[in-house]
């Protein structure tokens, strides 16, 4: 956001004028710089869409074909773009359907403004056509949300509504604003951006004991492990994060909101953590004496149980939200605070090391990972493709450079275990929430949020059928996102978990699909079905090569399972690679 | 640390409807019960304060206040054993006039509880005291023996013992930048696990 146009935006609203209240909506976003909103209108915000109409040039509006499309693209946008997320949606059903959405953004962190009309002021709590509680709906799924009845109270709100969104940990705001107040006419007094609200510390004070303390900590440390999530990325801080392990020459290991904040070949970068990740960063929790979290928050997916974990390692827990620290894992040093501040301030302090054979520990994981999973997956003997082979052939072709949009099962474990990247906020997936049908709504705001990046949408054939709406988006609009679809004709993650543990009953996970590339054609997008070897690069070239939205469906094994693995209950060093 | 009792919860909280509501389900949430809550005015005006009592490990209070203390418009959370609290419960008893006419042993025992007399009709006489729960408890018994109608006891209120109220804080609070420094000198590990702000 520029302060230019704000400033232009406060003067030209010096004089009051009369306005309505969708019209101070279109002059919020504009104040705040926004330049795309993912939305569905209807009855309730009818009003705010009138006012859009003028403002078409300015504001950029894509139409979704579901409110959950329109948040998940919100959500997309914000991920590859670093800016905030802008969602509209009516009253009722429109609003219940944001709930998904929301709260996949609020346990993911993903900053969002989303603005749903409401029924008249005087209609409320009366049933009225299309209405629904909607603040009380949401209010366990956003950071903070607030119903407007008043068109004076608009400004305010949504400068507000911007503010808490973005600062400290991001999350979803829902601003409701009810019909009336869009329509009424006010005495516009200019917007004013909201940079302070008493009760709210978006970000916690830095005690210099504690980065002090972790200094000494990590300088003393003789097996120091580093993991790290997306508060790197959120924080800005993956320079200052690179400069922090290579000081003190210490491996690194991410979560999967985490991945992409280090380039995957960067020596230090050891894999990936938790239930599906690496057999090293696993294994090693368990044997390092020194354990840094950074801006991360010890999910059950990451950690296993919690009482076989880290059990022998004094843990230094760097975030910005207070109440991360001791919630899952006793944190022996608590660094409160933006990572991009403190980070630097305990690098200053860091001894310049090298862990060589530490590290060294990691390759030696890897190398027994590569030969009981990793080469058989990239490299298989079997007739049937793998998963992994087609993620590898895709980094071979992408040079790992693409953005990789993933839904949520085995394909996705393993496009997070095997794609490459080399730059940040590449890697946009729904990770905290588990939401199926989350990538191919996720890969159109993402498009928005990077146009000049590939995009590729990896999906099961699970996901893809709960979104698969969103193509008309992509149709009518000509969004130029790759459609990756690994159709392994099983709701695969759930099988392989019915295979693992629950005696091979296969209990509804037998999905058919349709004729995607049937499907794509009706919506005038390209596409290509394949499931030999050797159509395999040319597939994916014509894909990556071709002008515009691609859909490629490629059939996989159909019972390959994810391994390494570490099973529900089993602390991370029990970690099966088979 | 991991045996249940009672905590007071004192939250300083901006006045603002929904509030009371994305309070109370981070309790429901995680299944515990409100075992009594109080919103009232502070001794600031504009700013609201909650009491609310729940029966609890302090490990899962101090998750749970950290979690409210991160509501946007919630100011300041504490939460307090019983021994660092002064606190009281207001409860009125609904008795029959006449039976309290004939028997003049309940007066005395009004007395002895501290009770008074809140209302007299012809018909009914409305008592009422203040104090713990074993106090409340303990006249809401005997009345019953003579005919006790109505009851009704209020939740707990509360005051930190050793205080010094929330003029001070909120300055801070109202600095236009109140978080963004460095603070140097350095503090004791329990006001560290204690402390979020």
């Amino acid at each position: 956001m520029q302060t230019e146009t704000i400033n232009e935006q406060i003067d030209a609203a010096v004089a009051p004028i009369e306005i309505t209240g969708g019209d101070a909506v279109m002059r919020a976003l504009v104040a705040e710089g926004v330049e795309t909103i993912f939305g569905y209108p209807g009855g309730a915000i009818m009003p705010i869409y009138d006012a859009l109409y003028d403002y078409r040039d300015q504001l950029e509006h894509i139409l979704v074909r579901h409110e959950q499309g329109g948040i998940h693209a919100g959500q997309g946008y914000a991920r590859t773009s670093g800016k905030t997320g802008i969602v509209f949606a009516t009253s009722g059903p429109g609003a219940t359907n944001l709930v998904t959405g929301l709260a996949d953004a609020m346990i993911d962190s993903t900053p969002l403004v989303c603005i749903t009309g409401q029924v008249f002021a005087h209609l409320l709590g009366t049933d009225a056509f299309q209405e629904t509680d909607v603040i009380n709906i949401t209010t366990p799924v956003t950071k903070w949300n607030y119903q407007v009845t008043d068109a004076n109270e608009i400004p305010e709100a949504l400068a507000k509504a911007f503010y808490i969104a973005k600062s400290g940990r991001p999350g979803p705001v829902l601003i409701d604003i009810t019909k009336n107040a869009q329509v009424q006419k006010f005495n516009y007094p200019g917007y004013k951006p909201c940079k302070h609200i008493r009760s709210y510390r978006p970000k916690p004070v830095v005690r210099k004991e504690f980065t002090t303390a972790a200094a000494a900590m990590i300088n003393k440390a003789e097996r120091p492990l580093v993991i790290f999530g997306q508060g790197v990325i959120l924080g800005c801080a993956e320079n200052e994060f690179k400069a922090f392990i290579e000081k003190s020459g210490m491996p690194a290991a991410w979560t999967i909101l985490g991945l992409s904040a280090l380039s995957t070949d960067h020596p230090l970068n050891v894999g990936m953590l938790g239930m599906h990740g690496n057999y090293g960063p696993n294994m090693l929790t368990n044997e390092c004496d020194v354990l840094i979290a950074v801006g991360m928050r010890f999910d059950d997916r990451v950690t296993g149980r919690l009482d076989r974990y880290a059990k022998q390692a004094k843990v230094i827990h760097l975030d910005i939200d207070p109440s991360e620290i001791d919630k899952n894992v006793k944190a022996d040093v608590p660094v409160w605070g933006d990572c991009k501040e403190t980070l630097p301030m305990i690098t200053a302090l860091l001894e310049k090391k090298d862990h060589r054979q530490w590290v060294n520990k990691f390759s030696e994981c890897m190398e027994k990972e590569k030969e009981a999973v990793i080469n058989e997956e990239l490299n298989p003997s079997t007739d049937s493709l793998t998963m992994g082979e087609v993620i590898e052939q895709l980094n071979v072709l992408t040079k790992g450079d693409a953005i990789i949009v993933t839904d949520v099962g085995q394909h996705q474990m393993v496009a997070c275990r095997y794609a490459k990247f080399n730059q940040t906020k590449s890697n946009i997936t729904s990770g905290g929430l588990g939401t199926m049908g989350f990538a191919l709504p996720a890969a159109i705001g993402a498009k928005y949020g990077a146009k000049d990046r590939t995009i590729v949408a990896v999906i099961g054939d699970g996901g893809i059928q709960m979104t698969i709406q969103e193509l008309g988006t992509i149709m009518q609009n000509n969004i130029n996102v790759k459609i990756l679809i690994l159709n392994n004709r099983f709701l695969g993650m759930v099988r392989q978990w019915q295979d693992l543990f629950n005696e091979k009953r296969y209990s509804f996970v037998d999905i058919a699909s349709p004729d995607y590339v049937a499907v794509a054609k009706g919506y005038k997008i390209e596409g290509n079905s394949i499931e030999e070897r050797k159509d395999l690069i040319n597939a994916l070239e014509t894909m990556l090569n071709h002008d515009g939205p691609y859909l490629l469906e490629v059939f996989v094994g159909k019972e390959n399972n994810v391994f390494p693995m570490v099973p529900q209950g089993c602390g991370v060093s029990e970690i099966r690679l088979k | 640390m991991n045996m249940k009792q009672e905590y007071t919860l004192t939250i300083y909280t901006e006045n603002q409807v929904g509030l009371l509501n994305r309070i109370a389900i981070m309790f429901s949430r995680r299944k515990i019960n409100i075992e009594s809550m109080n919103t009232s005015p502070s001794e600031i005006e504009g700013i609201h304060r909650f009491n609310i009592l729940i029966n609890e490990t302090e490990d899962v209070v101090r998750k749970i206040v950290r979690q409210i203390e991160k509501q946007v418009d919630v100011l300041k959370a504490y939460f307090n054993t019983n021994d660092t609290i002064i606190w009281q419960e207001l409860a009125l008893y609904k008795v029959p006039t006449d039976v309290i006419a004939e028997k003049v042993k309940v007066e005395r025992l009004l007395r002895t509880y501290g009770a008074r007399v809140v209302a007299i009709m012809s018909d009914y006489t409305i008592f009422e005291t203040t104090g713990q729960r074993e106090e409340t408890d303990t006249l809401l018994k005997v009345l019953g023996e003579y005919g006790l109608i109505e009851f009704v006891r209020s939740a707990r209120i509360a005051i930190i013992k050793d205080s010094k109220g929330f003029h001070e804080k909120l300055k801070e609070f109202e600095l236009a930048e109140p978080t963004h420094h460095i603070i140097d000198e350095p503090i004791s590990a329990a006001e560290a696990a204690s402390k979020v702000v």
